[in-house]
């Protein structure tokens, strides 16, 4: 969002748009928002923080006949998503390398044949003049190689993780009151598990599971540099209880269903004890 | 070896965080306090309540619960100010009072800087359950209460 507020200050016309409680954003919506003068569409394909798959191929098929640019932020998708730019009407997409078990510091922007670009940085002639300074060619067979590592096995390694992602989330909302999936059930990334649990802040709980060994984040303000819980929750909730109690637990290649049984052990208690000291907590 | 075991708070903070102190569990029944307060607001995410139990001839703090929701240092403020106030025979009123967060926050071994105004709220909750004894008593507030504080 941040690029966006800069383009806005340099002067240019900015229509945020909602999404649901779902974390979906409706293509009508966008089909609303358009106006002839609009120049740059931008969603990204999956949210970082609860995971919600974008329409971007419905979406594409709007813009089709629209002269504004489409671009979407593949960064969460690419291990997991179909990244075929032509099928979903895609004219830039960014991809980075630390999402995709890749070198860290490297990303690529896609543009379709045809878009220009400016370069942001002035000097050299590197990378078609685009991005000045001596290319380092390590991180791009790096990125690159990554890149179709995870695309060849993103089908089989989606579906493993679906598997843990829904077990997980099947015990979580069982076994634990008052526990809230955030995004939608389905339609969000396979290794990605965001919820609310109230009655507790997001911190503490974080900082039980480290002791147990346990590795996640929250969108509670406690956790961030500017102490303003996570505008996604809020998005989607519009109440601080479930900002600032949200946990995201985030897959990768490594994780087994086997650790989810033993968070399943650990995070109850957690739970249990913060509720225990907890002022918001009816008992 | 490296050290992998830092916190980004200090092991003081660590210790009442893991094992708080003094919280209430469970609801309290007639007449076992005297007052209670409140303080903070859910859009910064901590709230913590208070419990008061004044011996009325000595005018010490016989006894002194809470509960936070909150995050750890939250939790570790106020767990401390409930060790400060009630330990060696319990604080007289007009002492708890003078207890400031700068004192609370050197019980724990130092905050970071940015947790400080947010998480050490425990003394406004305390000055509200005394503001509210004192209300409840009919005795005239003393010039170190602040009412409505935080």
């Amino acid at each position: 969002m941040n690029p966006i507020k800069f383009l806005e200050k340099q002067g240019c016309k900015v229509t945020y748009l909602d999404v649901g409680e779902d974390g979906v954003v409706k293509p009508e919506d966008v089909e609303k928002a358009l106006r002839p003068e609009t120049v740059l569409v931008s969603i990204m394909y999956a949210n970082n923080e609860i995971g919600a798959i974008q329409p971007i191929a419905e979406i594409g098929k709007i813009l089709k006949n629209h002269r504004a640019i489409f671009h979407t932020d593949a960064c969460q998708a690419a291990g997991y998503l179909n990244l075929d730019v032509e099928k979903l009407g895609i004219d830039l997409m960014t991809v980075n390398g630390s999402k995709i078990y890749g070198p860290k510091g490297t990303g690529f922007l896609y543009a379709k044949r045809g878009i220009r670009l400016k370069p942001l940085m002035h000097g050299g002639g590197q990378e078609a003049g685009l991005r000045p300074g001596t290319e380092n060619v390590p991180a791009i067979i790096g990125l690159s190689e990554a890149l179709a590592k995870v695309q060849k096995r993103r089908v089989k390694e989606s579906k493993r993780l679906i598997a843990i992602r829904d077990y997980f989330i099947k015990r979580l909302t069982k076994e634990i009151p008052k526990i809230f999936l955030n995004g939608h059930p389905k339609k969000r990334l396979p290794n990605n598990i965001n919820i609310s649990i109230l009655g507790v802040e997001g911190e503490s709980v974080v900082l039980y599971l480290d002791e147990a060994g346990i590795a996640c984040a929250t969108g509670s303000a406690c956790n961030s540099e500017k102490l303003e819980s996570s505008h996604v929750i809020m998005a989607i909730r519009n109440d601080y209880a479930y900002s600032h109690g949200s946990l995201r637990f985030t897959l990768g290649k490594d994780n087994t269903k086997k650790e989810i049984d033993y968070v399943m052990k650990v995070l109850p208690k957690v739970v249990e004890k913060l509720r225990k000291i907890s002022a918001t907590w009816q008992k | 070896m490296a050290e992998v075991d830092n916190w980004y708070y200090s092991d003081k903070v660590k210790e009442h965080f893991l094992n708080p102190r003094n919280f209430l569990v469970e609801d309290p029944k007639d007449g076992e306090f005297d007052a209670e307060g409140e303080a903070g607001n859910m859009a910064c995410g901590d709230i913590m309540k208070v419990w008061i139990k004044i011996d009325s001839e000595t005018k010490k703090i016989k006894d002194f619960k809470w509960r936070t929701w909150g995050c750890a240092s939250a939790i570790a403020a106020t767990s401390i100010f409930s060790v400060m106030i009630t330990e060696k025979g319990g604080m007289k009123i007009e002492d708890a009072l003078k207890i400031t967060p700068q004192e609370i926050i050197k019980r724990l071994h130092g905050l970071p800087l940015r947790k400080i105004h947010c998480s050490v709220l425990v003394d406004k909750a305390f000055h509200n359950a005394i503001s509210n004894y004192l209300e409840n008593k009919n005795f005239p507030p003393p010039p170190t209460l602040r009412v409505g504080y935080g």
